[in-house]
């Protein structure tokens, strides 16, 4: 007798991607604002980028409650650092915690495909990239969801960055300046849009850098 | 007389009625040096005095911002303030994180009064020995409540705890009707001036007191030392007009005034941990 599989799950995927990419005083964090189930489309204008710290952003895409719960969950818990310690969180700090977080429900996971972006205590940009279990990894260029295949070998061939096993340690961040890394950004998502049906309608990029944090949209194709 | 026979725990009612045990703890609130609040119709401001244990020691902080819209000052054992004030920080982090919305003040005071009734009617507890000024802005506008240690809770459009806080009473007293129309400046100058009363003498200056404001489109947050000093400087040069602060009302430990620097050492009653 085979085993009875479930009939429902408590999962969905609404798709979408994100980027980020980290310079030598700024970050770039993009991603797309579709959101999807299945082959419908539930909205063109969803934001998959949250600011959790002054210098430390989350994008996430995949099941976008699992990705709200998990923004909550690390909202009130910044919350509670800021009480105790007096000040906001690192992003590598908040790096650890969101792995903690992830890995916490390693038996019941969060369906979150996360990369963090920010600024690191030097003032350097960061890039933390997930997978759905909390294991990460500090690279200088990251891309999550459904573009993600379509993306990434693009980034490594413009940005391949050193292996982060190496010795002596060697800095993850781009050479680019900022106009330039979200002009690749830019270039990146709208390649994406072509081929993949979950990328597309807008694109939404923030750079975050040591005075604060600046938005752009800019559309991409809606089919 | 009979105090002493009925007094040992908390657990036990004297002949007429009463928990001295609780009352006791209610002299630990009198016992802290002075905090002090008031509210305006879209302002709540907290104010305290900077007491420090010797000169070499840092002052103890007596107010802790419980969230964007929740302050609170205490009196008293500060150990236990700092206590039921993450308390306070973990139940405003917990509603809104149910409910996507800022934590009605009324509700919190009800909930930090509900715990300190439990410490009443407990014979392995004891009741905190702190009171708390709570102010706080919600849908249905500013409030400021004081916290006892016994359990009860009453909203104010000003109030005063803490040793010498009588002289700010007696000020507020006077002004306290139309706070609910003063500005921002005002209700701030009052709370300084309120604080200067418990004083009795002493020369007022910034590092001697602490002032946080909360309001509408404004959240908590502590005033830095140049803002109260200006504050005090449009007020400190005007030769004082009102009469004595300190009245007939003694205060039972007799806190006389001791020289301005010695700060507690002058309180021979008061534990080191009292502040």
């Amino acid at each position: 007798m085979t085993k009875q599989h479930a009939n429902w799950s408590p999962y969905d995927n609404n798709g979408g991607t994100c980027v980020a990419i980290a310079g030598s005083d700024y970050c770039v964090i993009a991603a797309d604002t579709r959101m999807s189930t299945g082959y419908s489309i539930l909205t063109r204008d969803y934001s998959k980028i949250h600011k959790l710290a002054d210098k430390a952003v989350l994008s996430s895409s995949g099941f976008q409650a699992d990705v709200k719960a998990l923004q909550k969950v690390l909202k009130s818990r910044h919350l509670v650092y800021q009480h105790q310690h007096n000040k906001q969180m690192s992003c590598p700090a908040m790096a650890q915690l969101l792995s903690n977080t992830l890995y916490f429900k390693r038996f019941f996971p969060y369906y979150a495909f996360n990369v963090l972006g920010g600024l690191d205590e030097q003032g350097k940009g960061c890039v933390f990239t997930y997978d759905a279990v909390g294991s990460y990894e500090k690279v200088g260029y990251s891309a999550q969801g459904s573009g993600s295949t379509l993306i990434m070998p693009f980034l490594d061939n413009q940005l391949k960055s050193p292996s982060p096993l190496l010795l002596p340690a060697q800095d993850a961040i781009t050479p680019l300046s900022e106009p330039e890394a979200v002009d690749l950004v830019k270039t990146v998502f709208a390649s994406a849009t072509e081929r993949d049906i979950y990328t597309g309608d807008k694109l939404e990029i923030m750079i975050l850098k040591a005075d604060g944090i600046r938005t752009e949209v800019m559309d991409l194709r809606k089919d | 007389m009979f105090r002493n026979q009925y007094d040992t725990d908390v657990t036990t009612w004297s002949p007429t009625g009463r928990l001295f045990q609780v009352e006791y703890a209610m002299e630990a609130v009198k016992q802290g040096s002075a905090a002090i609040g008031l509210r305006s119709r879209s302002h709540v401001v907290l104010a305290s005095v900077n007491k420090a244990q010797s000169e070499l020691s840092s002052h103890q902080r007596k107010i802790f911002k419980v969230d964007d819209h929740i302050g609170v000052a205490i009196a008293g054992l500060t150990a236990d303030g700092r206590v039921l004030s993450r308390y306070m920080r973990s139940e405003s982090i917990n509603h809104s994180f149910t409910y996507e919305s800022p934590l009605p003040v009324g509700r919190l005071v009800v909930r930090l009064a509900d715990k300190a009734q439990v410490c009443t009617q407990r014979s392995w507890k004891r009741p905190y020995g702190v009171g708390l000024l709570v102010g706080g802005l919600d849908e249905s506008g500013a409030h400021l409540y004081y916290n006892c240690p016994s359990g009860n809770y009453f909203e104010y459009q000003a109030f005063a705890i803490g040793s010498r806080s009588q002289a700010a009473k007696t000020y507020l007293e006077r002004r306290f009707e139309s706070f609910n129309e003063s500005s921002r400046e005002d209700l701030i100058k009052d709370a300084i001036l309120a604080i200067r009363e418990t004083l009795q003498g002493e020369t007022l200056k910034s590092s001697l007191c602490t002032v946080s404001v909360l309001g509408v489109d404004e959240p908590f947050h502590f005033l830095d030392q140049e803002s109260i000093q200006k504050v005090i400087d449009t007020f400190e040069k005007v030769p004082e007009e009102e009469e004595d602060g300190g009245d007939g009302e003694a205060e039972a430990e007799a806190a006389s005034a001791a020289p301005a620097e010695q700060g507690g050492a002058g309180d021979q009653d008061v534990a080191p941990m009292e502040m």
